[in-house]
């Protein structure tokens, strides 16, 4: 039999009964198209690799442990878990930035730049004018009690005060106002992140 | 759509991953284990 007459699958379940040269065959089928699909998101040779190796290690496990089926193709399953892998990859390096062993010394490895850009700038003020009109909504005195606390930076103490209410009042004013713009953004289905 | 000449795409490179990794895949395809044991499938590494 041809070689490159096997199907997929056939390889697949061949590996699965542990003929280890099927995966060969698939790897060096689909090696191609799997590290041009990373290389094409990460533009990085080492790191392309590494993907590269783990999507493998992946699919390996996967096919050993037996939890493949074969309800999709081999190769969109492989590439789904590639695509899964890139995407893990940039958000480990969001948070965690990279070291550029380059032997050069970067300044911008340690500035960052804290400013906010422009898509940032408009979420932020989207997200504040929402917060600001729910908080319109909220009854008289719990709304008072929360603008005192969160924009004039007061202290319960200083609002009960001012309000003339107990302490416990004002607390209870602001667990309400909190609970009451939960609500709302809820009913609404309001995203109030960045 | 404006054209962004400042960004080149890099072109011809040779796409493949290296041998050292592939031969790595493969033998950790061997060395790669699971054992059965009732319902529960432990995996080992028999290097």
């Amino acid at each position: 039999m041809k070689k490159g007459l096997i199907q997929d699958a056939e390889l697949v379940s061949n590996y699965i009964k542990g003929d280890e040269n099927s995966l060969s065959l698939l790897i060096q089928r689909h090696k191609q198209k799997i590290y041009s699909f990373i290389y094409s998101k990460v533009y990085d040779r080492d790191i392309t690799e590494d993907v590269f190796q783990d999507t493998f290690i992946k699919v390996i496990r996967t096919l050993k442990l037996g939890k493949y089926n074969e309800e999709g193709k081999f190769l969109p399953w492989v590439m789904r878990i590639a695509h899964n892998l890139v995407i893990d990859h940039f958000r480990k390096n969001s948070r965690m930035p990279k070291f550029d062993n380059t032997g050069e010394f970067s300044i911008f490895s340690v500035l960052s730049d804290s400013s906010l850009n422009a898509e940032k700038t408009i979420i932020k003020n989207q997200v504040e004018s929402d917060v600001r009109r729910i908080i319109e909504e909220l009854p008289a005195d719990q709304k008072q009690v929360l603008m005192m606390r969160m924009y004039q930076d007061m202290s319960f103490k200083e609002i009960s005060e001012r309000t003339g209410v107990s302490i416990n009042t004002a607390l209870g004013r602001m667990r309400y106002a909190l609970i009451n713009m939960r609500k709302v953004i809820d009913q609404n289905n309001i995203v109030l992140t960045n | 759509m404006a054209k962004i000449y400042s960004e080149t795409t890099p072109k011809n490179v040779n796409l493949k991953p290296k041998d050292e990794t592939i031969s790595f895949l493969l033998n950790y395809s061997k060395a790669l284990s699971v054992i059965n044991y009732n319902k529960l499938k432990f995996e080992a590494l028999l290097n």
